[in-house]
């Protein structure tokens, strides 16, 4: 797995661009955190993997336009920013850059969260 | 068929206990099912939902206005019978929309959530959050509040709620308080306090419009106004009651597995049509982000994982209502569902 680093981020390969079926997510886990990483219409983005309101993977849920929907109670968060957009879910969720370069998608986690 | 047997149910989870409200969600039994079938399954279609919605209301005011011109005649018997039916199928659609999925645009979506939500009394802000926890905790005594059948069975209530005198009466009290701002410690417990103020003003609106048409039986000096609005719960709760019951009642308690107190019952069309394919509601709990016109079709795609589905209502009650009886007298009692070989 290829890792760079700069100031702030490490970009770590999650996954070939063609990994992730258009309007889908798929699941990537690294150094013990699990996140979610989507390609819709503009792009690929990623977030924490879990759900804000219980213990329910996005990675099983299902991408609508720009939001993902948690399989679990169907609480939806915006994909590009993670803002909670309906109930039953209220915390925003974290997000994080990404890149894809070199056939590679790339996330950019923060300095203490990647290896 | 599925046997009844006395099988030992787990144990319910201690009220404070947190670890176990973290550890469910993971732990539910979950069928096999590539994805690409389970994304073509959830997507979301708002021409699927109008061509239930839109006929619905549609006999819904029509079975009204028959009912109406009817009034004062013995016609308005059956005609009321109809149209309380239909109205009390509102249930069925709250239900639905509280998941989010019978429409792709949200606004629709959220219109006719909480136009269901009045109509079925399940004042809408509350029962989201509550309906969540029964999705987490399925028929997990402590925790699930939605459980119909207490154990043991008190048989009154279950008799009683076919005309909604139970559950509609509780409703209609909790809607009254939250309009006062009176609200208890348990929905504290579970609904945000960014959620309350907007529950409050429901309950507001629910209560004006219900004392609007009050005020306007008064001022025909007919009770006719009052046939068409929350009273249609009562007179006309039967079907609901009937296919609700077959859902979890009867089935495990305490177990982490939707198989084993999860019914899905084949029906008629009109039932069907009328409780919005909920009559699947094993696959519903398996994958609640299905919409209920691709339920039969995800029925199809998992029905091999799956214990067989009842043949009709009739074979469901058939089979529920002797353990209903029994578990009168031994809660632990159970029908026990077959699994599939793994």
């Amino acid at each position: 797995m290829s890792v760079e680093t700069n100031a702030k981020v490490h970009w770590i390969a999650a996954c070939a661009p063609d990994d992730i079926d258009e309007e889908d997510v798929m699941r990537f886990d690294h150094d013990g955190a699990s996140y979610a990483v989507y390609r819709i219409a503009e792009g690929y983005y990623a977030s924490d993997g879990w759900c804000t309101h219980e213990h329910a993977h996005l990675a099983d849920g299902f991408v609508i336009n720009r939001e993902i929907e948690c399989p679990l109670h169907q609480g939806r968060f915006d994909i590009p920013s993670g803002k909670a957009k309906s109930a039953p879910v209220c915390v925003h969720l974290k997000t994080y850059p990404v890149r894809v370069e070199d056939g590679e998608v790339l996330l950019g986690l923060p300095v203490q969260d990647a290896s | 068929m599925p046997s009844t047997s006395a099988v030992d149910s787990t144990t319910a989870p201690s009220p404070s206990d947190p670890s176990f409200d973290a550890r469910i969600a993971e732990q539910w039994y979950q069928p096999r099912i590539p994805r690409a079938v389970l994304k073509e399954l959830m997507k979301r279609d708002d021409a699927a939902g109008l061509r239930n919605f839109i006929p619905w209301f549609a006999l819904l005011v029509a079975s009204g206005a028959v009912a109406a011109f009817t009034w004062g005649t013995w016609w308005a018997v059956p005609a009321f019978f109809v149209y309380g039916t239909i109205y009390s199928s509102s249930d069925a659609r709250w239900h639905e929309l509280s998941h989010g999925t019978p429409f792709k645009t949200r606004w629709i979506n959220d219109a006719f959530y909480h136009l269901s939500s009045f109509m079925t009394i399940r004042e809408g802000y509350w029962w989201r959050w509550s309906h969540a926890r029964h999705h987490t905790h399925t028929y997990f005594q402590t925790r699930d509040p939605e459980i119909q059948v207490t154990r043991p069975t008190k048989v009154l209530p279950i008799v009683a709620d076919f005309a909604g005198l139970v559950g509609c009466t509780l409703e209609i009290g909790k809607v009254v308080r939250h309009a006062f701002g009176r609200v208890d410690a348990a929905t504290d417990a579970f609904l945000p306090a960014s959620e309350k103020p907007k529950m409050i003003w429901s309950c507001r609106i629910y209560l004006a419009v219900v004392l609007g048409t009050i005020a306007l039986a008064l001022a025909l000096h007919s009770f006719l106004p009052l046939m068409f609005v929350w009273t249609p719960r009562f007179y006309g709760g039967w079907l609901h009651q009937l296919l609700g019951l077959t859902q979890h009642a009867g089935l495990a308690v305490n177990v982490k597995d939707h198989r084993l107190n999860t019914r899905t019952v084949h029906t008629n069309f009109v039932f069907r049509f009328l409780y919005l394919n909920m009559n699947y509601h094993l696959e519903h709990h398996l994958l609640p982000m299905v919409p209920f016109h691709a339920l039969p079709r995800l029925h199809d795609a998992i029905k091999d994982q799956l214990p067989p589905a009842y043949p009709s209502v009739y074979a469901a009650y058939r089979e529920m209502l002797p353990a209903l009886w029994k578990q009168r007298s031994d809660p632990k009692h159970v029908i026990e569902r077959t699994l599939p070989a793994a």
